[in-house]
């Protein structure tokens, strides 16, 4: 058997029974993983899917990987402790709203500015779908739900603006009702160098149904998402008519063909934080539409090459032997 | 003019270095300490520092101590009452007189008895000079910083840092006292201070001018002698629980050639445990400093599900943080090891002192039935062999490991026979390898012998397996809710962890192997237990001391040695921890003698405590 044979999405598949809610986002977001694999590894040993706790965190039972399902909040550490240990691993770290941004924020926000050569799926169902339905730090302010029957009081964070904020060198956004664009996403967050950061919009239709219907129904969600590609001008709408403008450092929603041309769109460029600031400021808004897209991407040198190095430069400069370091400092001969 | 010197030899004595924490007591009993190491005798030291980083200059929260007892005999404590106490001020006199012997001898600094300094320390008149310590003590009243000034009197150095000499001015008297050679030190300022040749000089000057002193005081009219003590043969060394431990970590690297991810958050006193390995880089060694304790423990659990070896360190409030990682680490069945350097409790509690009150925690602070091998290093050399023995274990039975260590055993220090690793018990590891037979891969069958599962690390084709915090299927691993399978899987966990009494070697007994009292010790109670049971054996008492490493589980020769005895004692600086554990295990009346100060127990106290008992 030749080493680089290309393997099939079944290679991807565990024997285990997926155990989801009937329609739940998931079933879509773990096939569309298993779908696009083949074309991102040929050595499925070297692949790790490392969970939290929630109903995403299941994810890694049900890839035919290597997989560990940890604790509530703390995939982050282990996933870091096993990428420092073996850099040589396609580490992939599988998270909710609740898992990523409640209880393991912290974790996050520290992986995110180490830069550590791994992978975050985090999927955003802006619910705590596991245990039954209370909201989620993503959750919108007076989400009614069975902790917060007159409504949540708590102002929610954008998981995405987060990321850049902690100094994420990749950030992109994307919804599970989207397959292709989702492929897409997984594939160019594996190419990257560094912490790859995707949201993804994951519909809990048991506790939060809905939440993202806008974005996803036929006859929204042309208007509603703005699809950015780097090089390419940021257009969107039913008819293709629509756009963002930059007016000083303002963005604004402008209509082509009248006032404004193609020529006045801002092209997206993947490398600009400014860019990508914006952009994430965009999600959830009333004026501008919700992008989806590489939103930023740039790379810097990731914790685990730079551990690397420093731990050769330490063997160049050191010879000492274990031996040494036993013998070392003032030392008596008792006759 | 020279006066008679008279010379006296002596079995031991114990000296107190005190000071503001800027006079640099730890440096002055580091020096006395390394210089004594060297002229042969036997020692043991506790370092004492305050918690407070910059507490006011000549404030009694301020104070600094250093310890040390050498000995012409093996000893096993640092002392309890010193014999002699080094005030450098007048707080410090505040703090540590009381436990001066009465008689014992008194060295002061005069010139830091000032009335701002007198006030600070609660001082209504200067004991310095209101004649009220002489009746009590052999004082010696010493102008250290006016003899260090005019030493340095040609030196361009600010009168500030001239100041700062005044511990080598200390240092030198006691080493005209007790009859000790400059040249260890004045070797050791050379090196420390190699591009600073003025204060290389300034330093050495200072010595220079306490040793002098010494010399031609009228009033120092003694000599001390304490010859070599008479220890096993070999080539010793200095040392401190925590290089010990970082080394005993280091040698089970190097001789299991597992590579070390050691992960960890900063606190007191487990930090140096991290500052020392991330200097040993060039060994492999990774060191991660997390973003808190979870993430600490978290990386390096992660660390040993890719194949390394995964250590953390902690203390208190740090350790309380990684519980829900450590049920983890027992469902998952993965080697970890879990240093805890105790300190004072709870919640933030004394940070920088000693204290055995997490042994309870170790053994049984998780949520469901989740057993953890524990077990402790008695010395600061010990920590050694015990850190050793923790990834040694943790690697042969798939699991973690909590290594109880205390603020006591890192910074203390003792005389360190420098061992050969290849006398250390071998240290096989295997990672599972793919079948040949094509038979699918089960990550939870079991060695027969140890009943620890495969070590199937990511990135060995064909063994592509889950694992989780869910209860796993016995053998398969999937998760499995099943009541039966939960309740065997429990019972397998607990087994396994039982199967570790083979790795124990025979309880050793010093004293009576039969008889009257057992002293029972775990952890740095060790060294004043065997103190108390030597001074008990010469009384002709009917006591042994037994000193046990593992708790869990427990040696299995000792519910047989302690039915040798007709009282059992168990001495702890808890408030009965251990005792539990024994009264739970073998329904026998132990007795506690329990201290919570903050410091070792005295071997006086157990003496004590033994002899009450014996009478009853
Ligand atoms: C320490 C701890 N606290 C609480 C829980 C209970 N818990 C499990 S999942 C979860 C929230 C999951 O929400 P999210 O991360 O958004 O995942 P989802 O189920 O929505 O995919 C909570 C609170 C737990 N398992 N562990
Ligand atoms: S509760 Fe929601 S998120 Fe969880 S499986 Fe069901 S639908 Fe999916
Ligand atoms: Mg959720």
């Amino acid at each position: 058997m030749s080493e680089n044979i290309m393997l099939k999405k079944s290679d991807f598949e565990s024997d285990q029974a997926v155990r989801w809610c009937p329609g739940c986002g998931d079933y879509a977001i773990l096939a569309q993983t298993q779908k696009i694999f083949p074309e991102i590894t040929t050595e499925k040993e070297k692949v790790v899917f490392i969970s939290g706790i929630g109903c995403s965190s299941r994810f890694p039972y049900y890839m035919n990987t290597y997989g560990f399902h940890t604790i509530h909040g703390r995939a982050p550490t282990i996933a870091s402790g096993l990428k420092i240990t073996n850099p040589d691993l396609s580490v992939w770290l599988v998270t909710g709203d609740g898992d990523g941004f409640s209880i393991g924020g912290n974790h996050m926000i520290h992986l995110l500015r180490r830069n550590i050569n791994l992978n975050v799926m985090l999927f955003n169902n802006r619910i705590y779908g596991l245990t039954k339905g209370q909201y989620s730090p993503t959750s919108e302010q007076g989400k009614i739900t069975y902790s917060t029957p007159m409504g949540s009081l708590d102002y929610p964070f954008n998981p995405s603006k987060l990321a850049l904020g902690a100094e994420a060198s990749f950030v992109a956004k994307t919804i599970d009702r989207e397959l292709i664009h989702l492929q897409n996403m997984i594939k160019r967050a594996s190419e990257h160098q560094g912490t790859s950061f995707i949201e993804i919009y994951q519909n809990c239709n048991i506790f939060n149904d809905g939440a993202f219907s806008e974005l996803t129904d036929k006859t929204t969600k042309s208007d509603r998402v703005l699809s950015v590609e780097h090089g390419k001008p940021m257009i969107f709408g039913a008819d293709s008519n629509k756009g963002i403008m930059l007016d000083g450092t303002t963005p604004r929603v402008v209509e082509i063909g009248k006032e404004f041309s193609l020529n006045d769109i801002l092209i997206h460029d993947e490398g600009d934080r400014f860019i990508g600031d914006m952009l994430s400021n965009f999600t959830s808004s009333d004026t501008f539409p919700e992008p989806i897209g590489v939103l930023y991407c740039k790379e810097r040198p990731t914790y685990d090459d730079l551990m690397v190095a420093q731990m050769g430069q330490a063997k160049h400069q050191s010879e000492k032997s274990l031996s040494d370091l036993l013998n070392a400092g003032d030392t008596w001969e008792v006759e | 003019m020279s006066k008679k010197i008279y010379k006296e030899t002596l079995d031991h004595v114990t000296i107190r270095f005190a000071g503001d924490s800027g006079d640099g007591m730890q440096l002055s009993g580091g020096r006395f300490t390394q210089t004594s190491a060297v002229v042969g005798n036997d020692l043991s030291t506790l370092p004492d520092f305050p918690a407070e980083i910059r507490a006011p200059a000549g404030s009694l929260a301020g104070v600094s101590s250093f310890q040390i007892h050498f000995s012409s005999h093996e000893i096993h404590t640092p002392g309890e009452n010193p014999d002699v106490l080094v005030a450098m001020n007048p707080a410090a006199l505040k703090v540590h007189l009381k436990e001066l012997k009465p008689g014992g001898t008194l060295i002061i600094n005069k010139n830091a008895f000032t009335a701002k300094n007198l006030s600070l320390a609660g001082y209504e008149t200067d004991p310095s000079e209101d004649g009220s310590l002489l009746d009590y003590y052999s004082c010696h009243f010493i102008e250290m910083s006016k003899l260090v000034t005019e030493a340095c009197s040609d030196l361009e150095l600010s009168p500030k840092i001239v100041d700062r000499t005044k511990n080598l001015c200390a240092l030198g008297v006691l080493f005209w006292m007790y009859d000790r050679p400059l040249e260890p030190t004045v070797d050791w300022l050379n090196k420390k201070f190699k591009s600073k040749p003025e204060i290389i000089e300034a330093n050495v000057r200072a010595l220079n001018s306490g040793y002098n002193y010494g010399e031609t005081a009228e009033i120092f009219t003694t000599k001390y002698v304490v010859e070599k003590a008479q220890l096993p043969k070999g080539k010793y060394r200095n040392m401190n629980g925590t290089l010990a431990s970082c080394l005993g970590l280091l040698t089970a690297s190097q001789k299991s050639g597992l590579p070390m991810t050691f992960a960890g958050y900063p606190i007191t006193p487990a930090s140096n445990l991290l500052h020392t390995l991330s200097n040993w880089k060039s060994f492999g060694i990774k060191t991660y400093q997390a973003e808190d304790e979870i993430a600490g423990i978290g990386a390096a659990l992660g660390a040993s599900y890719g194949g390394a070896l995964g250590v953390t360190a902690s203390s208190g409030p740090g350790i309380a943080l990684k519980t829900e990682f450590l049920g983890l680490a027992v469902m998952t069945e993965l080697p970890l090891v879990i240093i805890n350097v105790q300190r004072g409790g709870p919640s933030t509690g004394l940070p920088t002192k000693t204290e055995q009150s997490d042994l309870l925690q170790a053994m049984y602070g998780r949520n469901g039935e989740a057993p953890i091998p524990v077990l402790s290093a008695t010395t600061p050399g010990d920590c050694y062999f015990a850190a050793y023995e923790a990834c040694r274990v943790a690697v042969k039975y798939m699991t973690p490991v909590i290594l109880l260590t205390d603020g006591y055993l890192v910074n203390g220090s003792e005389p360190w026979l420098i061992p050969n690793p290849d006398d250390l018990p071998e240290f096989k590891t295997s990672f599972a390898k793919e079948s040949s037979n094509g038979e699918k891969f089960k990550p939870f069958q079991r060695d027969e012998n140890t009943l620890a599962r495969p070590w199937a690390i990511p990135g060995t084709k064909g063994l592509e397996h889950r694992i989780g915090g869910l209860e796993k299927e016995n053998i398969s691993g999937n998760v499995s809710y099943d009541s039966d399978n939960h309740e065997l899987m429990i019972d397998l966990r607990a087994k396994k962890i039982q199967k570790i009494t083979n790795e124990i070697p025979e309880t050793k007994i010093f004293g009576e192997e039969k008889g009257d009292l057992l002293i029972l010790s775990w952890g740095s109670t060790h060294g004043a237990c065997r103190s108390a049971t030597e001074t008990l054996l010469e009384k002709n008492a009917k006591v042994g001391h037994a000193s046990i490493r593992w708790i869990n589980p427990l040696p299995s020769d000792l519910g047989g040695i302690i039915s040798n005895y007709k009282k059992v004692l168990i001495p702890e600086v808890n408030s009965g921890q251990l005792r539990k554990i024994i009264r739970s295990e073998y329904l026998v009346d132990a007795i506690g003698l329990n201290q919570m100060k903050g410091k070792p127990i005295g071997a006086s106290s157990i003496v004590k405590k033994a002899e009450e008992l014996m009478n009853e």
